[in-house]
């Protein structure tokens, strides 16, 4: 047996004081496979040790809301019956190790999250970041990330409908990619995970275990150094095939009563999967690993238990239902194997060529995980940046056409072109707009769904930046008309030992506990991605926010894009002139300075209320919300998605015209209607003290701003649409 | 009017399909499992988008030896119209069905948009509802879409009104640059000689409401439907 050394728990990612607790719950040494369970448990990605006590301070209740965090994925109520399930999760250091399989298998592993559950998946959406456009590797990863994100989810046949993608040099050495799905389920017939029944059989089906992604899960609990390409074999390989055949064959014996509880096997494989259900049900399990489908030969029980092979669920049945249950997955040409059964020791018991090679008690395993109160320092907030401040633009024009060609601005349609986004024949806007909508199949219902974070402004201020990304999420989907329901968070930060990172999640902890209760807007699932670093230096806080929204009648839906000659354009919002970490600033004077722009929680309420309103009451014909880059860059938008261009006044404010067009002032939209419509909506407004004002009217094919700037249509086109193939296929 | 439609394991366009026949006909349509060895009784078959069996190996390259495929092979030849759609176009292909192959797209990536497609040939069943020469706008989804055949082959297909559509541009001028996957002759779906199988790479069923961007996918799922009864 091996002799468990100072240097192998180290190895383990186990600190001394860790290991010493090991041996208080054991009252022994652990064995080599026991210690690798313990690191794997205890690791940052499984155990939440070091964002447990900030994350417990979110919101996660509302009247809707039937599953908040905890379970594999959160469950909100949309009516007649019928609920949404979804989840964001990371999969950042496979993706930059092994781009195609990373991201692959971090699409996969987040739509077993939610097939766990009972839900149909839907929707794929995704947050990704990548390093500065002219790094040496990030078209290398662009390329395999957005070609495995496609490869799985277009195998599977769920649509990929958008996501969000940033480049900026914070993440050269150390990208994320972040994986979103949702699916539909009706409320009775959810599936939780806590183990139940003793003696109930423990079941493993799909994919057999193989030597891929042993510690997989310690990997993402660690910074990045220059060695890193050698962890590539702890990148685990996806199969979208089989994944497609477990999730019919899951959702086939879902549909009967034959299951207690399901767990995926996601980070952590076998390991985390029977102690997550054991100890949610209070029970124990034991385990014969002889009968698990077995990849390869002479695999060590250590390796069992530790491998991330995908494509495999965990499963208790009802007693005497097995065969029934293994029909079922012979059908699909899946693995079906009775592993184990549900005990009443408390302990999980593993047995392999008729030895004991692990005896450990579940819950002090899971419950009694350290938890950190680490040290953190609060981010200096910078000085704000007025409209006044930054000189007056000699060339409005160029300007625009500038930023609508940056990194952060320019058109994401070389990505999604890539996702197969129409599959299931319910997507009712497609990637480009504020959201996507997809339909709930057979209703007269839609979801709304997007993906928001502004990293730079986590960066400068963590609070408000925090508060921004629930609010700009919110307000994506109130401008197609849905009303937010609930989100998914998926924390990227860097190494929380650093005091100074630990600051950055507890400002940005902070500013969505607040965004969150002011909107009632509740937080239902998410993950914890730290040690995002490579040599020390840390990525920018990003908070990635996955918003989910529910159209009660989804022809009510609202789009960016401008729909008639000669409607009204007003905004909703009142523009300051923050110009603090503005696009503006940081495309045409090279500055990242400054304050992000201030988030009034009240406003947003108000603005997005008024205009969901106003949608649901058919008075608008097009709304989006004004964000990066400002209104100028909101109106190109909307001139782009319709073809069709615009005529706005010259401003009554007492800003610079560059303030008043590339400010990133919060709470705000432009809206068109018709003109008898516009009355009523500055009635409307004037009765609920929203901002509001007329600032134009569509048509021809130039967007005219006064005296200020003057481009046709297809120039800003030209610009928009070929930054990023002229990145990536040159 | 009774419509069938083949599910392979990997299918995922299944449903739409399903949806799709279902709308224009007013009766519900048949899912008939792969490994099954007879068709149920219908006067159309529908052979779906998706991924076969994986398609790890060729596209379609398993399905077209699957039990089913047989007997779709056998009623085709019959004269039951088949609609062959993305994966379905590459499963015909295999099975002999039509002539020629499916290549990986030219430029390597999945492409995955609405794209212009010019009606060249007559064939009332299929296409009846569009005027020849007239665009059409659907929608692709495919990794490997770029249709190949030898050249007899090729001018067999032009000369006999075997060409069902090509990529083109909103005028309805092909051209290289409308050929979004490389395909030989910007082919984006043929007839068999008899003018029974219709294969195609972009998806009727994906555009068949206003609410999901476009009607031309119901024009021709409509026309094919009316034709049977």
């Amino acid at each position: 047996m091996t002799e468990i050394t100072k240097e192998i728990v180290a190895e383990h990612g186990l600190s001394e004081s860790e290991y010493e607790r090991v041996l208080d719950i054991l009252g022994r040494e652990p064995n080599l496979t026991e210690l690798g369970i313990f690191s794997v448990m205890w690791s940052e990605h499984c155990s939440y040790k070091s964002s447990k006590k900030w994350l417990k301070t979110l919101p996660t209740e509302a009247p809707w809301v039937i599953c908040g965090p905890g379970e594999n994925a959160g469950v909100v109520d949309i009516g007649d019956g019928q609920a949404a399930i979804f989840k964001m999760e990371s999969h950042n250091h496979p993706s930059y190790i092994e781009p195609y399989q990373g991201a692959a298998t971090g699409v996969g592993g987040i739509l077993r999250d939610v097939f766990t559950m009972g839900a149909r998946p839907v929707a794929n959406m995704n947050a990704l970041r990548f390093g500065r456009p002219d790094h040496p590797k990030t078209r290398h990863l662009v390329s395999g990330v957005v070609s495995g994100i496609g490869g799985y989810g277009n195998c599977m046949g769920i649509p990929t409908v958008g996501g969000e993608t940033n480049f900026h040099s914070s993440y050269d050495g150390n990208i994320l990619v972040n994986a979103m799905t949702v699916g539909l389920a009706d409320t009775d017939k959810i599936f939780y995970s806590a183990a139940a029944g003793i003696g109930n059989p423990v079941v493993y089906v799909g994919s057999k275990t193989g030597r891929d992604g042993i510690h997989g899960a310690t990997m993402a609990s660690a910074e990045f150094d220059d060695d890193s390409e050698e962890k590539r074999p702890t990148v685990q390989v996806g199969d979208p095939f089989t994944e497609k055949l477990l999730l019919e064959a899951c959702l086939e014996l879902m549909a009967t009563d034959a299951i207690v509880a399901i767990q995926d096997m996601g980070a952590a494989g076998l390991t985390s999967s029977s102690f997550e259900m054991a100890d949610k049900g209070g029970v124990g399990i034991q385990l014969d690993l002889d009968n698990v489908p077995m990849r390869e030969e002479g695999m060590t029980p250590y390796e069992i238990m530790l491998s991330e092979s995908q494509e495999r669920m965990l499963m208790v049945l009802k007693p005497g239902r097995e065969d029934e249950a293994r029909a079922i997955f012979e059908k699909w040409e899946l693995d079906f194997s009775v592993i184990g059964s549900v005990t009443d020791t408390g302990r999980m018991v593993l047995t392999m060529h008729g030895e004991k090679v692990a005896d450990l008690p579940v819950a002090p395993l899971a419950d009694a995980a350290p938890e950190y109160d680490r040290p953190w320092v609060k981010t200096e907030a910078p000085a704000a940046i007025n409209g006044n401040d930054v000189a007056e633009s000699n060339d409005l024009g160029a300007a625009l056409l500038k930023i609508m060609g940056s990194s952060e601005i320019a058109s994401r349609k070389w990505i999604w072109e890539q996702y197969d986004h129409m599959v299931m024949g319910d997507t009712i806007q497609r990637p480009g707009g504020d959201a996507a909508v997809v339909r709930v199949h057979g209703t007269d219902k839609a979801l709304a769904i997007t993906t928001d974070c502004t990293p730079r402004y986590c960066y400068a201020d963590p609070e408000t930046g925090g508060a921004q990304a629930i609010a700009e999420t919110w307000r994506n989907l109130t401008a197609t008309g849905a009303t937010p329901l609930a989100v998914t968070d998926c924390m990227n930060f860097g190494n929380p030992e650093r005091p100074e990172i630990m600051g950055q999640f507890v400002g940005c902890i902070d500013g969505m506990r607040k965004a969150c209760t002011e909107l009632d807007y509740p937080v239902v699932s998410g993950n914890v991605s730290l040690y995002n670093e490579t040599n020390g230096t840390g990525i920018h806080p990003t908070p990635a926010i996955g918003g989910v929204g529910v159209l009660k009648q989804s022809d009510h839906m609202s789009t960016i894009a401008f729909k008639n000659e000669k409607d009204v354009i007003l905004l909703v919002g009142e523009t300051t002139g923050e110009m603090g970490q503005s696009i503006y600033l940081r495309e045409i004077e090279g500055r990242e300075e400054g304050a992000p722009p201030r988030v009034d929680l009240p406003a947003e309420k108000r603005n997005g209320d008024f205009v969901r309103a106003a949608i649901h009451d058919g008075l608008v014909t097009a709304s989006h919300d004004v964000a990066d880059g400002g209104l100028a860059v909101a109106l190109a938008e909307m001139a782009l998605a319709g073809n069709l261009g615009a005529e706005i006044f010259q401003h009554k404010t007492d800003l610079t015209h560059t303030a008043y067009l590339f400010a990133e002032d919060q709470a705000r939209y432009v809206i068109t209607s018709s003109s008898q419509d516009a009355e009523k909506l500055l009635e409307r407004a004037m009765e609920a003290g929203v901002p509001i004002e007329i600032i134009g009217t569509t048509g021809q094919n130039e967007l005219n701003i006064a005296d200020m700037l003057h481009i046709s249509v297809s120039d800003i086109r030209d610009r928009h649409s070929n930054w990023l193939p002229s990145l990536m296929d040159r | 009017m009774k419509a069938a439609v083949i599910v392979f394991p990997g299918s995922n366009c299944d449903r739409d399909m399903k949806v799709a026949f279902e709308q224009s006909s007013g009766k519900p349509a048949q899912m008939v499992w792969h490994a099954d060895s007879e068709l149920p009784d219908c006067d159309l078959i529908g052979i779906p988008g998706g991924f076969s069996y994986g398609d790890y190996l060729r596209c379609g390259a398993i399905a077209g030896n699957s039990p089913i495929m047989k007997e779709v092979v056998k009623k085709a030849a019959s004269g039951t119209p088949v609609l062959a759609v993305c994966n379905g176009f590459q499963v015909a292909t295999e099975t002999g069905m039509l002539p020629g192959a499916l290549l990986r797209n030219a430029n390597q990536k999945f492409i995955c948009k609405d794209v212009d497609l010019k009606v060249v040939s007559e064939n009332d069943r299929f296409v009846g509802g569009f005027e020849t020469g007239q665009v059409a706008r659907l929608p692709v989804a495919h990794h490997d879409g770029n249709y190949f055949a030898d050249d007899e082959t090729l001018a067999r297909l032009e000369g006999e009104g075997q060409i069902a559509f090509k990529y083109a541009d909103a005028d309805g001028n092909v051209t290289d640059e409308t050929n979004i996957n490389g395909s030989c002759n910007n082919i984006a779906g043929i007839y068999n000689q008899a003018g029974n199988i219709l294969g195609l790479m972009p998806h009727p069923e994906r555009l068949i409401s206003e609410q999901l961007g476009g009607t031309d996918g119901k024009t021709l799922i409509d026309t094919l439907i009316n034709s049977l009864n």
